[in-house]
């Protein structure tokens, strides 16, 4: 039995690749850019104004500006606004505090069909999972390093 | 070896429905469609129940359309794009007639086309519904991301078509006839990209059309229209250079039914997709011209991606499959 390699026919790939559709680059990436820019300018907005108004510093702070970024995420989500948002800016939208919060909410909706254990709960981080994992993984491989290296040196 | 059917009673398509979402319904061929849906949900709380419930309108719309009650008519094939093919098996169970479900992604209306005439043909039933259905949401959910997830869609990617398209087959009665079918044959050059189906499916495409016109030693020129499922731009491009290569031009005659469906402004990009695209063009507007004989013999080539998002995620190629069939007014 073949494989799917073997049934590869690089011509057809090379002349698929030549006529297909590009990716608008330089739009996308300014759409990217402006708007990422401004979710980033809006927690800015809020970390000035926690600071000047509460007086809250360091991690407090920090902490704080966070949990607004990522109910402001959430909410949107739930208004059916940030997948719009998405849509137009992409990159822009999705690394922010605030798509984090929008691939933990997007599955959480989509599956509520099927009840909130095996639905909600269970899908929550079907497109998040991934993000917690590696993030988790490189915090203690980079935790690790300071550590012998603060030892040593 | 033998692929094209001949069909020597000639079996008549006698009833026909389309069921199609907002989008569609909003679409270039808005004016054919016979049920028309103001809210993709359709009154239902899951995409898959609404799936369900359009492929069930569809049927029973088409027996009305064929004028035949249920007890007249012998079986429904039907399938859709869903796991286990649920929309159909569920909407057939309100139906007392025999079922045959059938998949083959977005190529299975063509196929069951095919299964119907030929049990027609063979003498075995009078009267087979052939149907499909697809539901953007219910296919967004199954096979790429949640709905409101903020992801872009690439430009070579399609748009999932929301509908159901049914057509009742008889022995006898008025209507447009099949005269031939070809059976596909699966085909993979080896196209990895998931949002690029139409590349995929064009080589499938290319093959059964081209064994069609060599097995009938007919030409391009025999068709008034050579009409393919769901390549959508890029794909249509692809199959014509193909068949080009091989000595028939078909840019005259070629329309591609995800091409056709949208008036496309927001990112459907290359077009329409799914089980019910095919359907739904055929039924609506195809049906339309045929039966008034402003088109008088076209050849029907839907097209599937045979891949499940387990296959793509193992790093599997995308087999597809085409399946024609020619109609006479």
């Amino acid at each position: 039995m073949k494989t799917s390699k073997e049934f590869t026919n690089e011509n057809y790939l090379d002349y698929v690749k030549h006529i297909a559709p590009k990716t608008k680059q330089k739009r996308t990436i300014f759409h990217a850019f402006w708007v990422g820019g401004l979710i980033c300018s809006i927690g800015q907005g809020f970390r000035m104004a926690l600071e000047s108004v509460f007086n809250l510093k360091g991690d407090e702070l920090s902490a704080y500006v966070s949990m607004i970024m990522i109910f402001l995420g959430a909410f949107l989500t739930g208004l059916g606004v940030y997948d719009r948002i998405g849509k137009y800016a992409g990159g822009g939208s999705i690394v922010p505090i605030t798509g984090f919060a929008n691939s933990v909410v997007s599955p959480a909706m989509e599956f509520k069909t099927e009840g909130y254990v095996y639905g909600t709960a269970a899908k929550m981080f079907v497109v998040a999972g991934p993000i917690i994992v590696f993030g988790i993984a490189s915090s203690v491989l980079i935790g690790l390093i300071y550590f012998v290296g603060y030892r040593i040196f | 070896m033998k692929r094209t059917i001949f069909f020597n009673n000639k079996p008549k398509i006698i009833g026909c429905s389309a069921v199609a979402g907002p989008k569609e319904s909003s679409g270039s061929i808005k004016d054919y469609i016979q049920i028309k849906l103001l809210d993709d949900m359709f009154g239902e709380k899951t995409f898959e129940k609404a799936e369900t419930k359009m492929l069930f309108s569809a049927i029973k719309d088409c027996f009305f359309s064929a004028k035949k009650s249920e007890s007249e008519v012998d079986a429904i094939i039907s399938g859709d794009l869903l796991n286990q093919i649920i929309a159909s098996t569920f909407s057939a169970r309100n139906f007392s007639c025999g079922y045959v479900g059938v998949y083959n992604a977005c190529a299975t209306f063509t196929e069951a086309l095919t299964l119907g005439a030929m049990m027609i043909d063979g003498g075995y039933f009078n009267n087979v519904v052939c149907a499909t259905s697809s539901h953007f949401s219910s296919a967004e959910r199954q096979y790429r991301y949640p709905l409101e997830l903020g992801s872009t869609r690439p430009p070579q990617s399609q748009w999932t078509v929301t509908g159901a398209g049914a057509s009742l087959i008889s022995r006898n009665g008025e209507g447009p006839k099949i005269i031939s079918a070809t059976i596909g044959k699966v085909v993979d050059f080896g196209v990895l990209d998931a949002n690029n189906m139409g590349a995929a499916m064009a080589a499938a495409a290319a093959n059964t059309i081209l064994t069609h016109f060599i097995d009938c030693k007919i030409t391009n020129n025999e068709y008034d229209l050579i009409v393919t499922g769901d390549l959508g731009t890029l794909g249509s491009r692809i199959v014509k250079d193909l068949l080009w290569e091989k000595g028939f031009d078909i840019e005259k005659q070629h329309v591609d039914c995800g091409e056709l469906i949208y008036s496309i402004k927001e990112d459907e990009y290359q077009g329409g997709s799914g089980a019910g695209c095919s359907s739904v063009v055929f039924n609506s507007y195809l049906m339309d011209k045929l039966k008034k004989k402003k088109l008088n013999k076209i050849l029907l080539v839907a097209t599937g991606a045979l891949l499940s998002s387990v296959s793509s995620q193992q790093g599997e190629s995308i087999p597809s499959i085409a399946h024609a069939v020619a109609v006479e007014s």
